[in-house]
């Protein structure tokens, strides 16, 4: 096995007493000295910074400099309507290959700094990106250019209900950003020198707050910076999984893959309306406009186990009558929620919010009950 | 009563012929927060090394292996409430269950706390 990469931030994180662990090639913090349970609470009752310097940061370029050229190239990689991306605003969405299967799912944004409107900026998985890398380099035009930033830019999340104030410390202007609009900024605080960041208003905890990005040296003078703040506190790869999981949010390799569509995965509102036809133009839009239409493919959805016993992925579902349905594909513990949750596929006739189900946890089945996702509530900014 | 651990951090403190059985405050410590404790039905019979519950933490599912053999006599029903008191007291109010005790000479070869204090700091 190769070495392990490591993140801009790595020292910090073991100067901080983290417990370092593999992910997906990097040496990844899973957890601090607070630990996965308090760090899930102390994102949700304060603010958490979270290092994700291992996704993939990617920019597309198009030598015409018109918008609509990088857009529609990528419009045949992914179902969001990308053309109608204004500057400055973010969408989530997939990579689907031929099959409408999904190869990643990510972030996509139209830069709105003047002169880079042309300009889309992508955020992919960690463990996807390298094959991410080589899908763009496959199906982008010779004339749009795949600028690859893993060398250069660093990432982390600043999420929960105080990340919103404190970053308003370095610069106020991010008070102002809406859930799913970026803009680039000087971060600037007590720092000696201010730090040039791309900052979104996203995240993946069903918080509010914001992923910045920044140049490696940057980012570790900021992260030093952020971390000076009494409501700031660093947050393990471990408290991210279960704060995501209470959000209903998707874990790709887990609750979505090649295996299933956007249709089956949920997350058909990630599809806008104009692109849900069959002739969509873009790589699996026959399935997701199959799946549309058929009414038997299965549905992931919320499962919540009755009792305290925590039903882990890869455990059975089963119907009242002791038929197979499906499969819990992420589960555990939520801290918010004080209870085991999971989510999983189901057969579509069973996946209504109240459907009593059975979860066979070790060879024992526990009473389970389908249930509408986020388990906890999201508080996303969408302006006063 | 003396206290007995196991490589797999397992501990059994012997009353007579009875025996009760936790998790050290090393694995306690190791897994982090406890959120559930799945413990044996009253009655079933173990071999020394069965796998006697499970614990789970926040990230995982861990096994729970018999230090000893015999058979549950008594199971810890305050942790199905309570399960953090395997991390605030994993050899005290944290005991998994308790066994009555078929062969002593299952205690061989387990450590006593000098030993087992030792083998912790050499992991």
């Amino acid at each position: 096995m190769s070495e392990l990469k490591k993140t801009a931030l790595h020292s910090q994180h073991v100067d901080l007493g983290a417990k370092m662990v593999p992910f997906a090639g990097y040496d990844m913090p899973v957890q601090y000295l607070l630990g996965v349970k308090g760090e899930h609470l102390h994102t949700r009752e304060k603010a958490g910074l979270f290092d994700v310097s291992h996704m993939g940061q990617v920019f597309l370029t198009p030598d015409d400099k018109d918008f609509s050229t990088t857009a529609k190239a990528l419009e045949k990689l992914v179902p969001a309507d990308i053309q109608s991306l204004k500057p400055g605003e973010q969408r989530y969405s997939q990579f689907l290959n031929e099959d409408g299967g999904i190869l990643d799912d990510l972030m996509i944004s139209r830069l709105a700094l003047p002169g880079y409107e042309h300009v889309l900026y992508l955020v992919v998985n960690a463990g996807c990106k390298d094959a991410d890398y080589a899908h763009l380099e496959k199906h982008m035009p010779e004339n749009v250019k795949v600028s690859v930033k893993d060398d250069t830019l660093s990432l982390i999340a600043l999420q929960g209900p105080r990340a919103a104030a404190v970053l308003a410390c370095l610069n106020s202007d991010v008070e102002k950003l809406t859930f799913m609009t970026h803009a680039d900024l000087e971060l600037k605080g007590t720092l000696d020198a201010p730090v040039w960041a791309h900052v979104s208003r996203s995240g993946y905890t069903g918080e509010d707050g914001y992923e910045i990005s920044a140049k490696h040296d940057d980012m570790v003078r900021l992260v030093e910076e952020l971390l000076s703040y009494d409501d700031i506190e660093p947050i393990g790869l471990g408290a991210r999984d279960s704060l995501r999981l209470e959000a209903g949010l998707c874990l790709y390799g887990h609750d979505i893959d090649t295996s299933v569509s956007p249709i089956e995965a949920g997350l058909i509102w990630s599809v806008q309306k104009n692109r849900r036809s069959a002739d969509a133009g873009y790589l699996g839009a026959k399935r997701v406009a199959s799946d549309l239409a058929d009414k038997t493919t299965k549905r992931l959805v919320g499962i919540k186990p009755d009792g305290k016993a925590p039903a882990r992925e890869h455990t059975e579902v089963q119907d009242m009558d002791g038929n197979t349905i499906g499969e819990i594909t992420s589960g555990g513990y939520g801290p918010t929620v004080d209870g085991p949750i999971a989510m999983g596929y189901v057969a579509r006739k069973f996946f209504k919010a109240g459907t009593p189900v059975q979860l066979i946890v070790r060879g024992k089945p526990r009473p389970a009950t389908v249930v509408k996702l986020p388990f906890a509530p999201h508080n996303y900014f969408r302006g006063n | 009563m003396s206290i007995k651990y196991t490589e797999d951090h397992e501990w059994v403190k012997v009353d007579g012929d009875t025996a009760v059985m936790g998790i050290s405050a090393y694995a306690a410590k190791q897994l982090g927060d406890v959120v559930f404790v799945e413990l044996p039905e009253v009655g079933r019979k173990m071999e020394k090394g069965d796998e006697a519950a499970v614990v789970e933490s926040v990230k995982a599912a861990s096994e729970v292996y018999a230090p000893i053999g015999g058979e549950v006599t008594e199971v810890n029903e305050a942790l199905e409430d309570a399960p953090e008191t395997v991390n605030a007291s994993p050899d005290g109010d944290g005991w998994f269950l308790k066994l009555k005790i078929k062969d002593t000479s299952d205690l061989d070869g387990l450590m006593d706390e000098t030993k087992y204090k030792a083998y912790c700091e050499g992991l």
